[in-house]
């Protein structure tokens, strides 16, 4: 299974974005560099938009990750409420 | 930044639906051909634009207000930079050279990127296309400004910033990247779509800006990271339209695959050489280093573009013809490409070096089968001419690669110590190559690649009949100011004491 990975800058805003991807992907790594993280997962990285807003602690607009995105792997499919990075295969 | 968010009255799938596919039209006075006369002739075949998915489904309202954000950070940090003297707060004023370099050669791509693909959202029939396309440009209109606008900065203090326009058009390591930009542009629109959209942007910026950026902050440079960070946010959205248009190709017409196979051995190995001046901005320009070009090319290159090619072997699409030789490049291609720099350092607007003792320490274990056998030696030589006051200085030229414009500098993927030089004669005339890659790209289109403007050849032409000072003046290159050695230039010697100045009272 071939990794996808979501690469956000380290700032306050994706503190609690980071915790939310970590809480709905268990299994996801996390690796802190500087300025960035950036989180990768086995085949299949999905990221809700509900577990960000308990962890903002206000409500999100799922494109609003455009703001602090820095790179991404795997075919993308976006809704409302999740965004999912995924592979074939 | 703290947005609120309104209660949506369309779903992001209907808003997507609305203001962008009900954009399009179907023409009645004119014919579609007529009006679209540029999407045939590469024989790519396209039976249902309507298929055309764009995973984002970003529409232009919310593409205004993202970016209006992201330059609204953007140029918070830059008057942070610029207020707080952020140009003292580099690692050392070696690191400069790596800024001068991205700004004389890959700020210019973003803005000839801007300009094609300007020109093929008009050239694409299908209205999904058309639009990414249009928030694609304005994307690389604003990366070229906000990278010029970033270092300006340092242009106020330091040499080699002044010039980057004539740098790109006149001096011999810019037009690497140039001809990748001019080739793209003069391709069709799918060709086009797989230079930028794919190659560069899917499997190759991700080790431009990634790992460098990265390094950047590493480096103290707040003023690179914001715009490289600012940039690199929307690659995430260019990168996904690169795999979008190429899944497209291969979905709609099985006859499309050996097209597009052909422009992905191409572009992955155009984009590969492009690479080689970031590779030694990665292991040699950078005081602070983050990771090795070897790490970020086994992240990047290895394990994110091979998961690519295996997930498109469904569409039979195989890892690109230079994959093997890149690989056996990885190890050397940095050290070769600074030893390069190094001896031709009169004729570089930025400053090169010989590493210290620990930065050959650092690439020896990074590098554990190569550096200490091949290239340490050579720094060690150079160093010791140093020393006794001669230091060394090729004042010939190499032969410049037809396709890639790079200097003949590179050695046989299985032997480094054997230069790696090809030949093609095409009508007559002999033509250079650095590699297979190189050559098998010309061979493909001899009649494109015969016209390339080569940047050398100008020194020998008239004006100039091989005048050197008359060619650095044409190039906008003051000798002894902007070239040659780090040790003892300008740069070094200002940053110092305006660090000792920031630092202390006296």
């Amino acid at each position: 299974m071939s990794t996808v990975f979501i690469a956000l800058q380290t700032n306050e805003e994706t503190r609690p974005i980071i915790d939310a991807i970590v809480i709905d992907n268990p299994l996801a790594v996390v690796l802190r560099e500087p300025a960035m993280v950036k989180i990768n997962a086995q085949g299949r990285l999905v990221i809700r938009r509900e577990t960000i807003e308990e962890q903002m602690g206000r409500d999100y607009d799922l494109q609003e990750l455009q703001i602090n995105l820095i790179s991404l792997s795997g075919y993308v499919d976006e809704t409302e409420d999740t965004l999912t990075l995924y592979w074939n295969e | 930044m703290d947005m609120k968010v309104t209660k949506k009255k369309l779903g992001l799938k209907e808003k997507y639906k609305l203001l962008t596919r009900d954009l399009g039209w179907e023409t009645t006075y004119q014919k579609k051909d007529d009006v679209f006369p540029y999407v045939g002739y590469e024989g790519i075949k396209i039976h249902d634009w309507d298929k055309w998915e764009d995973p984002f489904r970003l529409t232009m309202d919310s593409y205004w207000k993202y970016q209006a954000e992201k330059e609204r950070k953007f140029y918070a940090i830059i008057d942070a930079h610029a207020q707080n003297n952020g140009h003292l707060n580099i690692t050392d004023a070696r690191y400069l050279s790596a800024l001068k370099i991205f700004l004389q050669a890959i700020s210019p791509g973003e803005y000839a990127a801007h300009k094609g693909f300007a020109r093929v959202g008009r050239e694409f029939p299908g209205v999904g296309t058309q639009v990414a396309c249009q928030m694609q440009a304005i994307d690389e209109i604003r990366h070229a400004q906000t990278q010029i606008h970033a270092m300006s900065n340092y242009n106020k203090y330091y040499n080699g910033f002044h010039a980057f326009a004539d740098s790109r058009d006149r001096i011999w390591y810019t037009s690497v990247a140039r001809s990748f930009f001019d080739d793209a542009m003069s391709a069709g629109p799918f060709e086009f779509m797989i230079a930028i959209g794919f190659s560069f942007e899917y499997v190759l910026t991700n080790l431009l800006f990634v790992p460098f950026m990265s390094g950047a902050a590493y480096n103290g440079d707040m003023a690179t990271v914001t715009f490289g960070f600012s940039a690199q946010s929307d690659e995430a959205r260019h990168m996904t339209l690169g795999l979008e248009c190429i899944k497209f190709m291969l979905e709609q017409d099985p006859a499309n695959l050996p097209i597009v196979q052909g422009w992905i051995d191409k572009w992955f190995w155009r984009g590969f050489r492009v690479l080689g001046l970031v590779s030694t901005m990665m292991d040699y320009m950078l005081p602070k280093r983050v990771m090795s070009w070897r790490e970020a090319w086994e992240i990047y290159g290895q394990e994110n573009g091979g998961a690519l090619f295996k997930d498109l072997a469904r569409y039979g699409i195989r890892a690109p013809k230079g994959w093997n030789d890149a690989e056996a490049g990885i190890d050397h291609m940095s050290h070769q490409f600074m030893l390069g720099l190094y001896q031709w350092s009169f004729g570089t607007a930025f400053h090169s070096w010989i590493p210290s003792d620990d930065d050959m320490d650092w690439l020896s274990a990074k590098y554990p089968t190569t550096f200490d056998k091949y290239y340490r030696p050579r720094w060690n030589h150079i160093k010791k001419l140093a020393a006794a006051g001669t230091p060394f200085k090729n004042f010939g030229l190499a032969k410049l690669c037809q396709t890639c414009q790079l200097p003949v500098v590179f050695t046989e993927p299985d032997d480094p110590t054997m230069a790696c030089h090809r030949e093609t004669v095409y009508k007559g005339e002999k033509y250079h190559f650095c590699s297979d890659g190189c050559q098998d790209i010309f061979a493909n289109e001899p009649e494109k690649y015969v016209q390339a403007w080569l940047p050398m050849p100008a020194l020998f032409q008239d004006p100039f009949n091989g005048d050197i000072g008359a060619w650095m003046n044409w190039v906008s290159l003051k000798d002894g100011v902007d070239n040659g050695d780090f040790v003892g230039s300008q740069d070094q010697m200002n940053f110092e004491k305006w660090r000792g100045m920031a630092t202390s009272n006296k």
